[in-house]
């Protein structure tokens, strides 16, 4: 199981690149997780799904850094991730977006992009000072990079706009771009289809299906609409109260008593 | 009609992150670059030097530095009047201690100093946000006012405990001391200026300023996307202090010759400055010129008008002056929180479809 | 018991009621603090004014006489009346409510959503504006303070307390005034808390202080609440103003209070009311201490910033200060 293996549409996936071993997480005595096991694998879309109030965000935070579990073992590329500081771990590859949308209201579009590449960004102080030379040609090339994932999420139009006058779904958007513009080796995007119509969400899960296929990134998302979960995913962590109660793919999740009682429901007649 | 944008498209990246996009605009600042370089000199005299341009220029540095701090970074300080003494003292006891030694690099090297004490005062900002760490700056603040007040290391002992600024040369030009000429102050400080603006310019466009506003934007989202919180506010306050140090050095060596610490850099000092970043616009290079000239013409406008105009006694004027100050403070705060930048950029931009109104 | 000892003691004590003076002012700062969010750097300037009022009044003083006569180069500068002490107080509170008022419409009601910094620096524009005010109304020279409050150290505590020490104990010094602004103080102090704890304002004010919106949907009015809490922080400013001006006269150095409650609430937390009682209780015997022990080694005048070290030190432990709501930052 840990081989890699061709999907019947094409993509490859690959070995573990995650590996959550008996997390635990307490906020004084509240348990927001408990003893909670799985991987992500390479190349695959991960997704996870629960009642709200499960522990998913939390989850996410805690392969952000942000959160550091009370117990449990984080691994990352086959190698176990001591306890560190959330830049550093972004550092690794790891990048994402949030539920409540956080992005820098004081910026433009694009710097808010450019601020992804900061992991990739290496000039001191003393070149940014005199600015031409090495400095402008590191803000050129990344310029170009940005301006690619511009190109592929479709935001020409508001590159120089200030974040703070953008509406929701374009906001989502740009976060989106964010996370992407760091090319990660593993995505987290957080509801990333909350608050959207239809057709918002048709462009965002065609975005997602796109990134997985064309830059090969890693995607864990949590989403609450069962629609886009059991389409886009390769596999499904189910949560409920802090604790695991599914793990598989779509259709063995959804045929899981334990899920449709806590959460999926059983469609009336 | 003049002011367009239509046509002129640019045709690089670098084109588009210069710092005048516009044409007009980079004629306007070409424009007063000249002025000020090359008519100013020749025309000026010691009221106006000493009244209004040489103050005005020297707070523009502090306020540029108070700026990258507060308005970029989102660290506020109400520490400014100390770092400013820590500026003045370090350049009173290089320019004693070397006396052979350029004005200039003493200049640099104080803002150094500054620099180095600005990131130590600095550290609590990784614990203390917000309000609270305006508070903790005031530590500083006093700390730093009572220490030069009491330590005579930085005092050469004098009986008085003030420091003068001995007499020193620039190229044979006097620029420190009692003989210098009003154009001599005023050109040091331009060039002052100029270099420091241009460098916070670099400074926030490029990467330093992404990583410092994404701190003041949202400093958890700050740090999961990769900045190391530490690292950009340490850099901050040492940017910050650095410009505030330099200006700290020339307002004592060029300006006023002779200072006292707890009158010339106490706290009203640092709030001065403060009302210049908030009242010429946080985040805003241009806004610091604007705070700046603002807030040293006003009490000079006002003086004029009630004392030599109005030929009202200079206590009631002073007591004006306060209430004016008051009143405008919390005028522009509560109509435009974006400062005179702000104004401007909408000016600009109705300038810039003039005369249609849309 | 060594002299040394005693006069620690006396050091202490002394610090205690200073400090009940300082948790006096940071309640103000507490008040206005937890129900609309701004900190009032104007409290200190507030205090002042009440105090320089509250001479005028009782002086007859005309206000703005200096201004008119300069103006218009006439000579009057009293009524020529004298107003009693409990009456002049009266009215300079009815001074501080229609000032309350008028900060409220005019100022603060346009400035609801702020960020914090903005209103800190509106209400520095405040004290600056209130300080021109202040001097141009009733004059910048230094006034006395007659209210018939008792003045001077208290003999008979000296005398019951020197035989502790032996002959070098002179007796606990201990100021009369000081003990009735500890008294007065504490008075205020309990009944501020329980009119924000058990009546019905109060209660609204509390309201407030949690959730603007939520405060708004049960029909409570803000404006009113507002109006209130700068009231009743005015009152407050009288009160220290009467106590710090009978005791060193009324003069600028006064609106330097605010500086000195910063500190104190840092330590307490800016929400709490207990928090600005412990913390000023706390500054001000450390203070006291601090200058008595090692200040005398390190030049002195040690009280003009270790307040602000200690509560610096204490704030990089504690973020929230010792009372205060836990910041939880979540994303």
């Amino acid at each position: 199981m840990t081989d890699s293996y061709i999907t019947p549409d094409g993509r490859t996936i690959g070995g573990v690149l995650m590996d959550m071993r008996g997390i635990t997480l307490r906020f004084g005595g509240v348990e927001a997780i408990k003893n909670i096991s799985f991987d992500i694998r390479e190349g695959e879309i991960r997704a996870i799904i629960g009642p709200n109030g499960a522990g998913k965000s939390s989850m996410l935070n805690v392969i952000s850094g942000f959160y550091h579990p009370q117990d449990g073992e984080v691994w990352f590329r086959g190698a176990k991730r001591p306890s560190m500081r959330p830049y550093d771990v972004a550092r690794q590859g790891i990048a994402r977006t949030f539920q409540n949308i956080a992005l820098f209201e004081g910026m433009s579009v694009l710097d808010n992009i450019m601020c992804g590449r900061l992991t990739h960004m290496k000039t001191g102080i003393f070149s940014q000072a005199i600015w031409h030379g090495a400095a402008q040609r590191e803000e050129v090339e990344n310029r170009e990079a940005v301006e690619r994932i511009i190109d592929f999420l479709e935001i020409q139009a508001i590159r120089k706009t200030p974040v703070g006058r953008l509406p929701y779904g374009l906001k989502k958007r740009v976060e989106l771009a964010r996370a992407l513009a760091a090319e990660p080796k593993l995505l987290l995007l957080d509801e990333p289809m909350a608050g959207m119509n239809v057709e918002e969400k048709e462009d965002m899960s065609r975005f997602i299906l796109d990134v997985n296929d064309e830059f090969g990134t890693t995607i864990a998302l949590i989403e609450h609409d069962m629609g886009v979960v059991m389409d886009l995913s390769d596999r499904v962590v189910v949560m409920d109260y802090g604790r695991k109660i599914g793990d598989g793919t779509p259709d063995e999740v959804r045929g899981n008593q334990e899920v449709i009682d806590a959460y999926l429901g059983v469609a009336h007649d | 009609m003049f002011y367009r944008e239509a046509g002129d498209f640019k045709t690089s990246y670098e084109a588009d992150s210069q710092t005048f996009p516009i044409k007009f605009d980079r004629y306007r600042f070409w424009a007063v670059l000249a002025v000020a370089y090359l008519v100013i000199p020749f025309i000026i005299n010691d009221y106006w030097a000493n009244a209004i341009l040489v103050p005005f220029l020297i707070y523009t540095i502090a306020a540029i530095g108070l700026n990258i701090l507060t308005g970029y970074c989102g660290q506020v300080s109400l520490g400014t009047g100390g770092f400013m003494a820590v500026g003045a003292y370090a350049m009173y006891k290089l320019m004693t201690s070397f006396p052979d030694v350029s004005v200039v690099i003493h200049v640099i090297l104080a803002g150094g100093i500054t620099a180095v004490v600005g990131a130590a005062f600095g550290l609590p900002s990784l614990r203390i946000k917000g309000f609270y760490l305006a508070v903790a700056t005031l530590a500083a603040q006093f700390f730093l006012v009572w220490l030069f007040n009491k330590v005579a290391w930085f005092y050469n002992y004098s009986a008085s405990g003030q420091i003068n600024a001995p007499e020193r040369f620039v190229g044979g030009i006097a620029v420190t001391g009692p003989n210098t000429d009003a154009w001599a102050k005023y050109m040091i400080c331009l060039v002052f200026v100029t270099v420091c603006a241009i460098i916070a310019r670099n400074l926030t466009r490029g990467t330093m300023g992404r990583k410092w506003m994404a701190i003041r934007d949202m400093d958890i989202a700050a740090e999961i996307i990769g900045v190391n919180p530490l690292q950009a506010k340490l850099t901050a306050f040492a940017v910050s202090s650095f410009f505030i140090g330099i200006s700290g050095a020339l307002f004592f060596s060029v300006y006023l010759g002779a200072v006292e610490v707890g009158e010339a850099f106490g706290i009203q000092k640092s709030f001065l400055v403060l009302f210049m970043v908030i009242i010429g616009g946080l985040g805003s290079i241009f806004g610091s010129f604007a705070g700046a000239g603002f807030l040293v013409l006003l009490p000079v406008a006002l003086k004029v008008i009630g004392v030599d105009l109005l030929g009202w006694p200079t206590d009631i004027v002073a007591h004006l002056q306060l209430v004016i100050i008051g009143a405008l403070i919390m005028f522009f705060l509560i109509k435009e929180p974006h400062g005179l930048a702000q104004f401007w950029r909408i000016a600009k931009e109705k300038l810039r479809l003039w005369p249609f109104p849309y | 018991m060594s002299a040394d000892f005693l006069y620690g003691i006396e050091v202490i004590l002394n610090g205690l009621m200073a400090g009940v003076l300082y948790a006096l002012v940071a309640l103000g700062f507490v008040l206005i603090f937890k129900a609309s969010g701004i900190f009032n750097y104007a409290q200190g300037v507030m205090a002042l004014f009440a105090a320089l009022t509250l001479v005028g009044i009782m002086e007859g003083q005309v206000p703005f006489s200096h201004m008119i006569n300069a103006i218009f180069g006439t000579e009057i500068h009293h009524f020529g009346w004298h107003v009693p002490a409990l009456l002049a107080i009266f009215l300079t509170l009815c001074v501080m409510v229609a000032f309350a008022w008028a900060v409220q419409k005019f100022v603060f009601r346009h400035l609801v959503g702020q960020e914090p910094i903005i209103l800190f620096m509106a209400t520095i524009g405040l004290a600056y504006f209130l300080e021109g005010m202040g001097d141009l109304m009733w004059g910048s020279d230094i006034k006395t303070l007659k209210v018939g409050l008792p003045q001077g150290g208290s003999r008979w505590i000296e005398d019951m307390t020197s035989g502790l020490g032996g002959d070098d104990f002179y007796g606990f010094f201990i100021d009369k005034l000081d003990m009735v602004a500890t008294v007065v103080a504490a008075i205020l102090v309990m009944s501020l808390i329980a009119f924000a704890q058990y009546s019905k304002q109060g209660r609204a004010m509390r309201a407030v202080a949690d959730d603007h919106q939520a405060a708004l949907s049960v029909g409570i009015s803000l404006n009113f609440i507002w109006v209130l809490v700068w009231s009743l922080a005015g009152l407050v400013a009288l009160v220290a103003g009467v106590m710090w001006g009978a005791k060193s006269g009324v003069q600028f150095s006064l609106s330097l209070i605010a500086l000195k409650a910063l500190p104190v609430l840092m330590l307490g937390g800016f929400t709490s009311i207990p928090g600005a009682i412990v913390g000023g209780l706390i500054i001000g015997v450390g203070e006291k201490l601090f200058e008595y022990t090692i200040g005398g080694m390190i030049g002195g005048a040690t009280e003009n910033w270790f307040a602000y070290v200690l509560a610096l030190i204490f704030l990089v432990f504690r973020p929230q200060g010792l009372f205060g709501e836990k910041i939880i930052e979540r994303v």
